[in-house]
């Protein structure tokens, strides 16, 4: 420390001089820079934290007379941010001085702005209420000439920015993309990145300039257009796949050396850039192998460049090998990367190994003979002195665990978790092994004493979802009584044993567990009475360690026990000591228990013996109280009103003598006027509604900024891959090489055993019994764990089983069909296309599983007479074929002959309802599907005509509709058609509705029209939180409000209430009844839009589509 | 992403702290000093990575470190970054500091925390720094006046 302060003393003339401009009013800017030094100095020299407080608090002081003082200039001031950030950051509150980094922002000259802009972003945050001060600041200097100014206007908004003011700085910035110097062209994209990960709505439209950034001749500007496009392939890859031959394009290019030298970095060419571009092939080319053969060659390029050896090139290898295990396999690239995964693993470097293990636990599931290879190694870091290692480690082993090797596997868990110390870690074990013991537990008595320890290590930490399910488990049973009733008498004897030892505190959670337990399952106990355990469970309640929420659990558990135990002193004298208890809780449940105690037969008809699953039938309306209310209303009572009613009136009353006009005029500086929309019909409100709109602008404000950019990503794929991968098992004969590895092992410990020492031999035990499951049982791991195994207790995997049974069915039914679909075009049929931006959720599925009688399977069939034996009931007969009927042709040329029989075939209802047009879906030579929509009232109404175009019948034609997630599909009575006469065509018609509200911008198809009157309109406005602003400039066609309007109701279904003046509101429905409400203004001919609703996303994303709407025509 | 960037000596004493997401301040002390805590029992031969915990934003989020004389550097970033890609990048931000000050030592960061932050700007620009670090910091270069270091800095790292 001495030679530190010796050093500082040494060092400070120089380092001052080192701040000091040229010429200059040099002496007061060396008063002010070395005031720093002496304050960083001083604080160096004192001794206890509190001197330090007494001496920042003295410096801040100081401070807040020289920024408020007025001779203070602008270089002083910046002296003074210097050191109002150095206080910051050691933890003082220095708000006094934002506002003044603020002003210095705006009015210093290049290097008074600089440390203002610096000051501005460190001190404030996304949210903060002056940030809106700085707006005006950054758009000045976005048009300024200087090219430094530019560029710090952009860094800061890149930094911070409020999300409601993107629209007055967003053409601005758009314009930069098109700058001629680079640097100012890159950090417009971060500035649009950054608006992106902020408000993804607000930049949808220039998606397109997106692309021209990543094409951009500077590779600085293309990198940063990287960020976004990692962020969006994330989020949605399917939307993107057309890039992915830029992508690789680009990678090769970086691979291959083609960049300038000074992106090198110890002679590898941009390694952080290859990081990206492989993690963004690794996200396209999942589950699709078209994408993933783009990529196979740049991928085998990578890995057989990254030879230096070097830490960055381990960076890109293991990213390489990531990717090789995402995309669809190719067994070549599969055996390089397997290959390098052992050179990580094997590595004498720590953190090499770590990743090997990170790698391994990833592709374990894919290909577990990778750890039969390892498995010496992975035995070693089980033991490594660094935790780290050793949590991974563990982490590889629950991915490998199954019925044989469940136990070793939780043994070494435990024996982990009683030594960590850490929240999190022990959290997340606890999990973990609770999991594993329900899955794979091999008998009762093990899985009560795993569980046991689990809660007692766990405790109070562990997630509440793990006793719970523990209880279910116990109280719902499996499929055998017996085997549930053993497993409960198990666990009351044991809690009676742990009861029973001395001086051991267990976490309350335990406690809680073991209260239920005992209370619920007493019963079965042949030695102990009930009288026993509940003076066993009033020894707990008059323990002080026990807290308060546990001795309600206590005594519900006696209360449960006390019909069966008949007279017993102890719950007398419970009873006696809780009714005085000071605990109103505890209080009432013994006065409770009392009651009851008194009436015996009340009591066994309420607590009934094992009754604990049955549902209770419960009165949730109360009715039974409606003669007491009656009475008090009948007494002048006030009528009830609920929670958010009174909320709203208390508002309202504030409202009227609350005049805020500035909350309105932050928010809305992008428009001229600040009437609110509201006004026209409710004219006196204007002021309370403005001071509304400011109250709610600034709740949803804050909210949003911290969940969009708290957003969390999943690291590895997990449920999903993992089925996604069984459509691409490996074609390895696993089996047989596991057996030879097996072999192989057990001969070594045979031919060893003598020579081997003793540690030696227990590793290699460990590691049979560790590894035991895998080699006979190579499907386990394919097929995701909770497949193949029989369980010991069914509950939760049958859950799992079945879902990712339908995962996988529906993928595999997709993939042969629902790529080639994707080539029809939809023109402007926003159903389908919606569809297909999701296509990630594989929406929807032709399978037309049928058994064509036409003349091509004549000719397949040797005889004539099997022709009458082609019913329904021979299913198989064509069986392998019937997919290939619905490979569509590549282009579309719909005949004018079928265009005018599919018109004729509309159904009635059609004329009744607005219908898109008949669209093609696919045809062929015998068989042609084509679809339109219907819009009713309170549906998507689709229908589909399939035509029989052959001179055959068409048997059992079957047309099977997949509803995407959050959509539900009814199929319309009278719909399906065993039999298709020849050169006929059906329609079959789905009804599509909306589940559930969802935040992905595909619902089109669902808005309606809101019928209702301006009044109604003006009241729900005022009640709806979410809204959303934004100035559209209109084409010259429709300059005029009512022709802009009638584009939006016609394209968009929306309902116009009124046009007043240059102002008109419009309603709309996202089905089954989410309203939103839109209030529109022209101003020359911009369109002003503000869009209201209870539901938060939907005007984010009608904006988007007004916005496309009235540009695009 | 990057979410935190934090530098403390061997004390536990802040050096600089960026934190590129809002916590209030006392959050802020503590995530320093747990992370304080969870570095310095670590011996210099073991792994230089650490699962963050419920220290950041949970599971996803881990602790890169290194360790230089009397600094610690810790990077906190989520799953979107490659572990060893953060590791080289706290050792070119180090030779970009030792650039800047020649010799870089815990001194420097004391007495001119205003270049390493700036250096710092945000998460994303971070990414584009770690290719071509001067350009990040080309604008405040021209701000700077004529010292020769700096520029001789500036003109070694863009082009």
């Amino acid at each position: 420390m001495s030679d530190i302060v010796e050093k500082t003393l040494t060092a400070l003339p120089g380092l001052f001089l080192q701040n000091q401009p040229g010429g200059g009013p040099a002496a007061a800017k060396a008063s002010f820079s070395s005031r720093l030094g002496s304050l960083v100095r001083g604080i160096t020299a004192l001794t206890s934290k509190h001197e330090e407080e007494k001496l920042i608090q003295q410096e801040l002081s100081s401070l807040k007379a020289t920024v408020s003082a007025p001779t203070t200039t602008l270089k002083m001031m910046k002296e003074c941010m210097v050191r109002l950030i150095y206080c910051e950051m050691l933890g003082y509150d220095a708000s006094f001085g934002y506002i003044h980094a603020i002003k210095l922002a705006q009015q210093g000259n290049l290097l008074e702005k600089r440390v203002g802009y610096l000051a501005v972003s460190l001190f404030l945050h996304e949210s903060h209420e002056l940030l809106l001060l700085l707006v005006n600041t950054v758009v000045k200097d976005l048009q300024s000439t200087n090219l430094v100014e530019v560029c710090m206007a952009l860094t800061v908004v890149s930094q911070i920015f409020p999300r409601e003011m993107i629209p007055a700085v967003l053409p601005l910035i758009e314009d930069k993309l098109q700058h001629s110097k680079e640097i100012i062209r890159r950090k417009a994209v971060l500035a649009l990145y950054k608006f992106h990960l902020i408000a993804p709505n607000q930049v949808q439209h220039i998606h397109i300039k997106f692309r021209k950034a990543l094409c951009d001749r500077d590779v600085g500007v293309m990198a940063a257009s990287l960020h976004i496009y990692l962020r969006m392939i994330k989020e949605n890859s399917s939307g993107y796949k057309d890039l992915t031959g830029s992508f690789v394009t680009i990678l090769k290019q970086v691979v291959g050396g083609k960049l300038p030298v000074d992106f090198n970095y110890h002679s590898v060419p941009a390694p952080w850039l290859q990081i990206q571009l492989l993690r963004i092939l690794g996200l396209l080319g999942k589950d699709d192998q078209r994408t993933s053969e783009l990529m196979y060659d740049v991928l085998d390029e990578s890995l057989r460049r990254a030879e230096l050896n070097h830490n960055v090139t381990y960076a890109i290898l293991f990213e390489c090998v990531h990717t090789v295990y995402s995309i669809y396999p190719k067994s070549e690239l599969l055996e390089k990367a397997a290959k390098c995964i052992g050179k990580f693993v094997l590595s004498p470097k720590i953190n090499l190994k770590y990743l090997g293990l990170k790698a391994l636990t990833y592709v374990i599931q894919q290909d577990p003979t990778l750890a039969l290879q390892h498995q010496m190694t992975i035995i070693e870091c089980l033991d490594h002195p660094d935790p780290i290692i050793k949590r991974e480690t563990l982490e590889l082993l629950y991915r490998i665990t199954n019925a044989q090797n469940v136990t070793v596997i939780v043994q070494k868990m435990l024996e982990y978790l009683h030594q960590s110390k850490e929240e999190y870690v022990i959290v997340n074990l606890v999990g973990k092994i609770a999991e594993l013991a329900e899955k794979y537990a091999p008998d009762n008595a093990w899985f009560i004493q795993t569980m046991n320890a689990v809660f007692s290590v766990g405790g109070d930490v562990m997630h509440p979802d793990i006793p719970n399910n523990f209880l279910r488990l116990l109280a719902e049973g499996f499929d055998d009584e017996t085997e549930d009733q053993q497993l409960r008498l198990y666990a009351v004897q044991s809690y009676l044993t742990l009861l029973d030892m001395e001086n051991v505190f267990y976490p309350q959670r335990f406690l809680q567990v073991m209260s239920w337990v005992l209370g619920e399952y007493s019963y079965l106990l042949d030695k102990e009475t009930p009288a026993e355990v509940i003076a066993k469970l009033y020894k707990l309640l008059m323990n002080d360690s026990v807290s308060s929420e546990t001795k309600t659990w206590l005594i519900a558990a006696v209360t449960k026990l006390t019909p069966q135990a008949h007279s017993s002193d102890t719950v007398e004298r419970l009873i006696h000591e809780f009714t005085i208890s000071l605990d109103t809780c505890m209080r009432q449940h013994a006065f409770e228990l009392k009651h009851l105690h008194e009436n015996v037969e009340l009591m066994t008809s309420l607590l009934p013996v094992d009754r604990s699953c049955e549902d209770l039938a419960v009165d949730a309306s109360l009715s039974f109280l409606d003669g007491f209310v009656a009475e008090g209303l009948s007494q002048g009572a006030a009528p009830y009103k609920p929670h958010h009613q009174r909320q709203e009136e208390k508002l309202s009353q504030e409202k009227v003598l609350n005049f805020e006009p500035y909350g309105l005029s932050f928010s809305s500086s992008g428009f001229t006027g600040r009437q609110s929309p509201a006004g026209i019909s409710l004219g006196s409100d204007i002021s309370g509604n403005s001071a509304e709109t400011g109250l709610k602008e600034t709740n949803s404000l804050k909210l949003e900024g911290i969940k969009k950019l708290w957003g969390k990503e999943g690291y590895l794929p997990k449920k999903e891959s993992k089925t996604g991968d069984e459509s691409g098992a490996l074609p390895i004969p696993q089996e047989s090489i596991m057996e030879n590895v097996d072999q192989t092992i057990t001969k070594k410990d045979q031919s060893q055993v003598l020579t081997q020492s003793k540690e030696e031999k227990e590793k290699q035990l460990l590691a049979s019994s560790l590894f035991v499951g895998l080699g006979s049982e190579s499907t386990v791991n394919l097929l995701g764990k909770a497949d193949t195994v029989s369980h010991k207790f069914r509950r939760k995997s049958k859950i799992k089983e079945a879902k990712s049974g339908e995962a996988s069915s529906t993928h595999n039914m997709t993939c042969s069909s629902f790529s080639s679909l994707s080539n029809v075009a939809y023109e402007d049929d926003y159903y389908l296309n919606t569809l297909h931006d999701r296509g990630d959720k594989e929406l929807k599925t032709f399978s037309l599983n049928s058994e064509l009688l036409d003349s091509e399977s004549l000719t397949e069939l040797p005889l004539v007479e099997k022709f009458s034996n082609c019913s329904l009931s021979t299913p198989s007969l064509f069986a392998d074929n019937s997919m290939e009927i619905f490979h569509p042709p590549q282009s579309i040329a719909a005949s004018v002959a079928k265009e005018s029989s599919l018109a004729s075939s509309f159904l009635e209802e059609t004329t009744e309802y607005i219908h898109s047009n008949a669209m093609e879906v696919c045809n062929n030579e015998t068989i042609s599907v084509s679809s339109y929509k219907i819009w009713k009232d309170d549906c998507l109404l689709m229908v589909w005509s399939v035509t029989n175009k052959s001179g055959l019948e068409l048997k059992s034609a079957n047309l099977e509709i997949f509803p995407a997630e959050n959509f539900k599909v009814t199929e319309q009575p009278g719909c399906c058609l065993p039999i298709m006469e020849a050169e006929s065509t059906k329609s079959f018609q789905y009804s599509v509705q909306i589940e559930k509200p969802f935040t992905e911008g595909i619902l089109s198809g669902f808005i309606r029209p809101l019928k209702i009157s301006s009044e109604d309109f003006g009241k729900l406005w005022l009640s709806f939180a979410n809204d959303v602003k934004q100035n559209v400039k209109m084409s010259e066609s429709q300059a005029a409000l009512p022709s802009a309007l009638k584009t939006l109701q016609q394209k968009l279904r929306l309902h116009i209430i009124e046009i007043i003046g240059n102002e008109g509101l419009l309603a709309c429905q996202l089905l089954p009844s989410i309203p939103c409400l839109l209030h529109c203004r022209v101003y020359a001919d911009v369109l002003a839009l503000w869009f209201r609703s209870s539901c938060s996303t939907l005007p984010d994303y009608l904006l988007y589509q007004c916005q496309k709407v009235i540009e695009g025509s | 992403m990057i979410q935190a960037i934090l530098v403390f000596n061997n004390h536990g004493k802040p050096r600089l702290v960026r934190f590129y997401q809002r916590f209030p301040e006392e959050i802020q002390q503590q995530i320093v000093r747990e992370t304080f805590h969870l570095v310095l029992k670590r011996d210099d031969n073991i792994c230089n990575f650490l699962e963050g915990g419920s220290l950041i934003g949970g599971s996803d989020y881990k602790l890169i470190y290194r360790h230089y004389a009397t600094l610690y550097f810790v990077f906190c970033v989520d799953s979107s970054e490659s572990e060893l890609g953060i590791l080289d990048l706290i050792q070119v931000f180090v030779e970009t500091l030792d650039k800047c000050f020649e010799n870089v030592c815990e001194l420097d960061l004391i007495f001119h925390m205003d270049k390493p932050t700036e250096q710092l700007g945000n998460s994303s620009e971070l990414s584009s720094w770690r290719r071509r670090i001067c350009h990040q910091s080309e604008g405040s270069t021209l701000l700077q006046e004529p010292k020769n270091r700096i520029l001789h800095w500036g003109r070694g790292w863009s082009r």
